[in-house]
């Protein structure tokens, strides 16, 4: 049996104190000291614990960042007037898309390299946009392909990235053709490109050892190539993006490439490859509503790789009603299979990736593996304030961030996605995340339970 | 065991309400808020001079004005002042919504319906239960008595030689095992499925001996940890129950942090103290239908007077996964749905895995019919199941009756901050082992909270029976055309 692939974790506390949800005030104004509240009710010691970090300061903390929320606190109060309420900060997080919530989530996995685990059963909505609609299954009983998880068996997450045979050819006993080369990474998760207004101090020196610590690649801009380590052990996919892309760029001689879009792109995927036949070349596509038609025109002209780019909240480009991804993948990879030449390209989607659940969902609609930028840098503690994009200083002072640190959290954070999706795939019975790729058999969507249950019930959906 | 209803009052100062009431120091005692508040907020206790701080959580708002019993326009100083209160709004969350929260405590503290002013019956989550309603005709038929309404639910209808038991309302407790649970609350569980002669399960944490009294109301778990599963504790159960999956992390079996695992907890359990426990998922020993009746045969076999149920998840096969159930000999089919309770989940899990339980009765329902086996099983819903209405529900749509969990626990005060899974357990002493914070609630306080509050939902479900004009709970079973969904068009 082969060696385990195991992400190692360590503790990464926060840099800054992270926006706590809930607050408690009220505190001052009538209160008679008798400390009930401090000193018997919080049965974690928050109070306790703020004061004695707190001793320099002047009055208590209203914004209790470990708060658990309990109330007990608030209901022992002896005169009644502790109150608790949201932080307001806390509402600002991020946007509709990054929830608060998510934001949270990924400090709290970024930090301990855990996966967050809460007693009650969900409290969110029903179903959502996107991803939200979405439900994976699981087997009640053990089905050939499923051994469980917690430590016996191996569930493999490792894919096989470029282009592949649709069969193989033999004569006399031997092999006839030569297959075109791989790059395997052991999770379907890559780092992409990150957005300028974050490429800052050593951000980029974080992102790309972390790439190279947990195995995987990382798409880099020609700026970026000649600085980081990573690209020199072969985790970088350079993004040539000078047309014409050629192997005199910077970068332009590694083993995989990235490159554009465009109309002569299997001209340029060919030139590169004229003096290096074993690289891969990726090509790079943003997602609008005609791409299942350019997708397939491109793995039947011999794409290796094609990156499907949507923005950062999943949806797709040039569209007064995008899609999300979810749609977008679903119908891409069954154009490809439609025409049987699924199999041949490798799809990487990237956008909108934003927790360990859509890496499991964007693979059972149609993708191969994901590319993630966004969760990187909350991993770094950003708060998505976008405050660098207009110019102004950092909270976090992302620019001053020591890089060994920065790998540690996102280390962090990739392992506990890692463990997320062992415990997906576990649950769904599957022991390689290659077999999940377009196995919508194994999830359900929120539409065809509605029409199925409801729908034959109620008749037609209100849109 | 009593089913007498008596006040149960929260055991904090400050019980939290939808609104609060402030009284200034403009407050010349003079006592009128008392004379004119019908809901007891404002009283002033056999000789005393002062009018003691307004229990406010009891206040149903603004509302009173109409009824001409305002004690803020009664109050000749102006001295008090009514708002919502702030804290209301950072409890709960879409499913368990501050009304809710509070209309569970209300129950659990009068054992009567909670006033309108609460929304008792719907929350927030957009989708399933929350978006159904009940079409109630015109009138009820003459002659349809609220007393003579049935809520009884028989669980043996395979007519074996088994006991044919019945239970008095169509829920019962669900299993919380004893290191997931305060033992005060469980004892509290079992005592109340005595009075109702019901059910409450073990869970699979072992059997207490304290819960031997109550022996006839507790259901043995049988999951694949085998913690403390003896053949003794499968003997003196009415009802042997087999965890296959539980709805709060389908496909991935328990697991209970080492924190929670003291002493007492080991010991029963037979295992190692502050070691986390897995009981892993799923039986490795059952491939097929025919390895899951070797399962029911052994209990079968082991005691002859069980009803077998079988606990599963929401698979999108689930139907025919009840079905193989009932074709094992199980008497009970327990579909626990994606977004039930638990003690300790993957995020992850709670959310996206397997399908909510408003999905997975209609499935089932159909298929059994469709099998003409319907009647030869009773099919139990849980997961997600919160209120009186959501009972009702999931039985129009198809399932015999329901078993609850967080609900009961809301009753004990729990306030869904969802840090059950935390060292020590719930700070509020409800899902905790710790000495120390058990000792926040006791068994009494427990039993008479579940008490009122199984009280309030039956008076609520006869009221939806009467309603709808039917004669008992067995009559409601799969009448989907008495429900309307408002998502679709044709709800009118
Ligand atoms: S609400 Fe609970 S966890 Fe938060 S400070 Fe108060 S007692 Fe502590
Ligand atoms: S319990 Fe209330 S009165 Fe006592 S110290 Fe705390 S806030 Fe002040
Ligand atoms: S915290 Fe704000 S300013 Fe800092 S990197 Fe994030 S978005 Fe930019
Ligand atoms: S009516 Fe007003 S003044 Fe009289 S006791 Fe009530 S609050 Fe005080």
């Amino acid at each position: 049996m082969p060696v385990k692939y195991a992400i190692h974790h360590t503790p990464a506390k926060p840099r800054f104190r992270p926006i706590g949800k809930l607050g408690i005030v009220d505190w001052r104004e009538d209160c008679s000291s008798c400390h009930n509240c401090v000193k018997r009710s919080c049965v974690y010691r928050l109070y306790r614990d703020e004061a004695d970090t707190l001793r320099d300061e002047v009055g208590y903390l209203d914004y209790i960042y470990q708060c658990k929320g309990c109330l007990s606190c608030v209901q022992n109060c002896t005169k009644n007037i502790l109150t608790r309420v949201v932080n307001p900060e806390y509402r600002r997080l991020g946007d509709g898309y990054y929830t608060p919530d998510l934001v949270l989530s990924t400090w709290f996995q970024a930090e301990t390299g855990k996966i967050p685990v809460s007693g009650s059963g969900y409290g969110g909505p029903f179903s959502g946009p996107g991803f939200d609609s979405m439900w994976t299954d699981m087997s009640e009983i053990v089905r050939p392909t499923r051994d469980g998880i917690h430590g016996r068996e191996y569930i493999s997450t490792s894919v096989d990235i470029g282009r592949k045979l649709s069969h193989l050819a033999f004569a006399d006993g031997q092999l006839k053709v030569d297959p075109p080369p791989l790059v395997e990474t052991p999770l379907p998760v890559i780092f992409d490109r990150i957005p300028q207004h974050w490429r800052r101090g050593a951000v980029m020196t974080a992102v790309t050892t972390a790439a190279a610590e947990i195995g995987t690649l990382v798409v880099l801009c020609e700026a970026d190539i000649r600085e980081n380590e990573a690209s020199l052990r072969g985790q970088a996919i350079p993004l040539l993006t000078t047309p014409p892309a050629s192997a005199e760029q910077p970068g332009g001689s590694a083993p995989f490439v990235m490159i554009p879009d465009g109309p002569d792109v299997m001209a340029e995927q060919a030139a590169l490859k004229r003096d290096h036949p074993a690289r891969i070349v990726a090509i790079r596509i943003p997602a609008v509503p005609t791409v299942a038609g350019r997708v397939a025109e491109l793995a039947r002209d011999g794409a290796d790789v094609i990156h499907l780019v949507f923005d950062s909240h999943g949806m797709e480009h040039g569209s007064s009603q995008p899609r999300h991804l979810r749609d977008v993948l679903r119908d891409t990879h069954t154009t490809l299979v439609r025409q049987g030449i699924r199999d041949e390209v490798t799809l990487i989607a990237s956008g909108g990736i934003a927790a360990a659940e859509h890496v499991a969902k964007a693979i059972i609609c149609g993708a191969d593996l994901v590319a993630i930028d966004v969760p990187l840098m909350l991993a770094l503690e950003c708060r998505l304030c976008g405050e660098c994009q207009h110019g102004q200083p950092c909270p976090i002072a992302l620019e001053e961030i020591d890089p060994l640190y920065g790998v540690s959290r996102i280390v962090n954070l990739m392992a506990a996605w890692h463990s997320q999706l062992l415990e997906m795939m576990g649950a769904m019975g599957i022991r390689e995340v290659r077999r999940l790729r377009g196995e919508t058999g194994r999830c359900m969507f929120f539409e065809d339970l509605e029409r199925d249950t409801f729908g034959r019930l109620f008749g037609k959906r209100k849109s | 065991m009593s089913r007498e209803v008596r006040p149960a009052p929260p055991r904090y100062r400050n019980e939290i309400g939808k609104y609060s009431i402030y009284r200034g120091p403009l407050c010349a005692n003079c006592g009128r808020c008392v004379e004119a508040c019908r809901h007891g907020v404002h009283v002033r206790p056999e000789g005393y001079l002062h009018v003691i701080r307004p229990y406010d959580y009891r206040c149903i708002g603004p509302e009173c004005k109409h009824a001409g019993c305002f004690c803020i326009d009664a109050c000749p100083q102006g001295a008090l002042k009514l708002s919502i209160n702030p804290v209301s709004e950072t409890m709960g969350d879409r499913r368990w919504t501050p009304d809710l929260l509070m209309s569970t405590w209300a129950m659990a503290e009068t054992g009567k319906p909670p006033g309108k002013h609460l929304e008792s019956e719907v929350g927030d989550s957009g989708g399933g239960f929350d978006r159904l309603r009940f079409r109630f005709p015109d009138s009820p038929p003459p002659g349809l008595r609220r007393e003579d309404i049935s809520t009884r639910l028989p669980l043996n209808r395979r007519g074996d030689s088994r006991p044919g038991i019945t239970i008095d309302v169509p829920w019962y407790g669900g299993g919380m095992s004893f290191g997931s649970t305060n033992i005060r609350a469980l004892l509290g569980k079992a005592r109340v499925a005595k009075a109702f002669h019901g059910f409450t399960s073990t869970g699979e944490g072992g059997y207490p001996e304290r819960f031997v009294p109550y022996k006839d109301h507790v259901i043995t778990q049988v999951a694949t940890g085998l913690f403390g599963v003896r053949e003794e504790t499968i003997r003196r159960a009415p009802i042997v129950e087999f965890k296959y999956a539980q709805g709060a992390k389908p496909g991935l079996g328990g697991h209970l942090l080492g924190d929670k695992n003291t002493p007492s907890v080991a010991a029963m359990r037979e295992t190692v103290v502050g070691v986390p426990l897995f009981s892993p998922f799923p039986f490795h020993s059952v491939y097929s239908v025919e390895d899951h009746k070797k399962h029911l045969d052994w209990i079968a076999h082991v005691n002859p007077r069980a009803l077998l149920s079988a606990k599963v998840s929401t698979p999108i096969d689930v139907d025919m996964v009840a079905v193989g159930i009932y074709y094992a000999g199980g008497h009970i089919v327990h579909l626990d749905g994606s977004y039930g309770g638990t003690g300790a989940a993957p995020n992850v899990a709670k959310k996206n895995i397997a399908m909510p339980i408003e999905y997975a009765i209609g499935r089932v329902h159909r298929f059994l019919v469709d099998e003409g086996i319907r009647d030869q099983v009773t099919v139990i819903a849980s997961g997600g199941v919160r209120t009186p209405a959501d009972v009702a529900k999931a039985i129009a749509l198809g399932a015999d009756g329901c078993v609850i969990g967080t609900a009961e626990l809301v009753a004990l005060g729990c306030i869904r901050c969802t840090a059950c899974e935390s060292g020590r357990g719930c700070a509020r002493g409800i899902a905790t082992t710790d000495d120390e914070l058990l000792e926040k609630i006791d068994v009494e306080w427990c039993t008479q909270r579940l008490v009122n509050l199984y009280t309030a939902w039956r008076q609520m479900l006869v009221d939806t029976l009467y309603r709808l004009g039917l004669d008992s709970v067995a009559a409601l079973r799969g009448r989907t055309d008495l429900l309307t969904h408002l998502d679709y068009e044709n709800e009118a």
